[in-house]
């Protein structure tokens, strides 16, 4: 394998930067940026609606319209050529390309329909009573301990045994998929000190995956058999099949822990906006989809273009990586009154923390669920959550989270 | 310019005049219209901007994709010969209005 950041010889007949579009040498993947990117979101917004990052040889998108307008125009801002900064028409990609994630219509437009069936509102409502059930022992045990800590006992613990026995993967060693899941989003960025790191701490992650991900070790009921069955079908491969649990796995499970977390982490330090939401469980949904907004999982992924376009009045040649910053997007005064304040009772849908258009993400019904069902559980039990220290920060190029958040919560009196 | 009418559970109307190829989903969230609720925001995973088409607007679109045919199986109240999914819908040339008929409830 090789990993090569700069791009090959295009085709493109401009220099680039464009003149009158902002060069910056800022590296959105610093560690100093992952700590707290919002302010530097702010300077690349605010340096105009489409700048050039010399590192890297790309252009990044960070107001709402633009990113939004990248994201829903799949035929001019394509996906096959990676997510990431790797060019897979030019380069070798670390693993085979996802044949949902880095596809184009019309393929993905058939591998989709098959998540879409699997993962759709009618059969997730099947799985709500299991969650709840879950939610509620979950949540008593962490009232029990009285300090507790917020990731280990409820964002990890939680979607680790729903969503793995929703995929119906075995249940030991499914700490693995952990690391596996950090390494694909690592993957979406340079392949800088953090990515050769994390590929080379992988260790059997990657082979209890791939064996994971194989029918017979599979349950007969869970989302991985009915991957199988639509092969059975004649929808997708036999082997598509296979990858496509390994993506629904990759992608499902570090997301929703660290979504769950980042919800912990700003309802603890923010104890108005947690009496809201303990005073009214119902508004769970509605809180996770700000903190889908305000605290955004998926920070950052590429496109790249399929031909010479125009974006914000900049030309593009063919095969060149745009960066699109999400998290950014959802932060963007242009689109959110006060972006800036975490607020459970605002209207947050439209936010991109799950992408947007053809390739806006498969999961996110189930995710919203997990969501929705720990915090309104947390809420209905629970009289106050206090953060005992600050949380340990993940760090990884696109995602955000933490792994550790120690905490004390009191039960709600009756 | 083509108008949409989003017509409300009540009977309410609302008219917003749109360009053609505007998206009748996204329309209805940007004039803040409630009863179209767009939780995926567009992606066609949650079946909660569920519209019923007037008889001659429906012709005017064009047809159920296999996806959006799957997610109006989900659909929160009766799905009816005229139920669509808003997101899917972008207004084509030639047409001078397009009515839709909100559900009482989305989910």
């Amino acid at each position: 394998m090789k990993f090569q950041q700069q791009p090959e010889s295009r085709s493109h007949s401009y220099p680039v930067p464009v003149e009158g579009v902002t060069s910056l040498d800022f590296d959105p993947y610093a560690s100093e940026v992952l700590r707290d990117p919002y302010p530097h979101y702010e300077m690349m917004r605010e340096a105009g609606p489409i700048v050039w990052l010399e590192k890297y040889g790309v252009y990044a998108v960070t107001r709402y319209d633009s990113v939004r307008n990248v994201l829903t125009d799949p035929e001019t801002y394509c996906s096959s050529a990676g997510v990431g900064l790797t060019n897979f028409h030019t380069e070798e990609p670390w693993r085979q390309p996802s044949i949902i994630l880095e596809v184009d219509p019309p393929e993905h437009t058939k591998t989709r329909a098959v998540f879409t069936r699997i993962l759709s509102p009618r059969a997730l409502k099947k799985l709500t009573s299991t969650f709840e059930a879950q939610a509620e022992l979950m949540v008593d045990r962490m009232i029990e301990k009285g300090v507790c800590d917020g990731v280990k006992d409820l964002a990890d613990a939680f979607p680790i045994k729903v969503f793995g026995d929703a995929v119906g993967v075995p249940k030991d060693g499914r700490e693995h998929l952990l690391p596996y899941g950090d390494m694909v989003f690592n993957a979406f960025g340079p392949a800088n000190d953090r990515f050769k790191e994390c590929l080379a701490n992988l260790g059997p992650a990657t082979e209890w995956i791939t064996n994971a991900c194989q029918r017979e070790n599979l349950t007969s009921d869970g989302f991985g058999a009915e991957l199988y069955a639509a092969a059975d079908a004649g929808d997708i491969s036999h082997e598509d099949a296979g990858m496509l649990v390994r993506t629904t796995l990759s992608a499902g499970l570090d997301t929703t822990i660290f979504t769950m977390g980042n919800a912990l982490v700003n309802l603890g330090r923010n104890p108005d906006q947690w009496a809201v939401l303990r005073d009214d469980p119902k508004r769970a949904r509605a809180t996770i989809e700000e903190v889908l907004r305000y605290d955004s999982t998926f920070h950052s992924f590429y496109r790249t273009t399929t031909k010479e376009t125009e974006l914000e009045g900049v030309p593009l040649a063919r095969e060149q990586k745009v960066l699109v910053f999400v998290a950014s997007a959802n932060r963007d005064p242009r689109h959110w009154a006060d972006p800036d304040r975490f607020d459970v009772l605002r209207k947050a849908t439209g936010n991109m923390g799950f992408g947007a258009g053809i390739h806006g993400c498969a999961g996110q019904m189930i995710a919203r669920m997990e969501g929705e069902i720990a915090l309104r559980t947390l809420a209905s039990k629970v009289e106050s959550i206090e953060l005992l220290g600050e949380p340990i920060l993940h760090f990884n190029n696109t995602v955000r989270g933490y792994t550790s958040m120690p905490m004390r919560v009191t039960a709600k009196k009756h | 310019m083509p108008t949409i009418t989003y017509e409300l559970a009540d009977g309410t109307r609302t008219d917003i005049k749109v360009d053609v190829g505007a998206n009748v989903m996204r329309t209805a969230i940007d004039a803040d219209i409630p009863g179209i609720v767009a939780e995926c925001g567009g992606a066609a995973m949650c079946a909660t901007c569920h519209v019923y088409l007037e008889k001659d607007s429906a012709s005017a679109f064009t047809t159920i994709s296999d996806v959006e045919e799957e997610m109006l199986e989900c659909v929160a109240e009766d799905r009816q010969p005229e139920s669509r999914l808003s997101c899917q819908l972008y207004v084509p040339e030639g047409i001078e209005q397009i009515i839709v008929r909100l559900p009482e409830t989305q989910g």
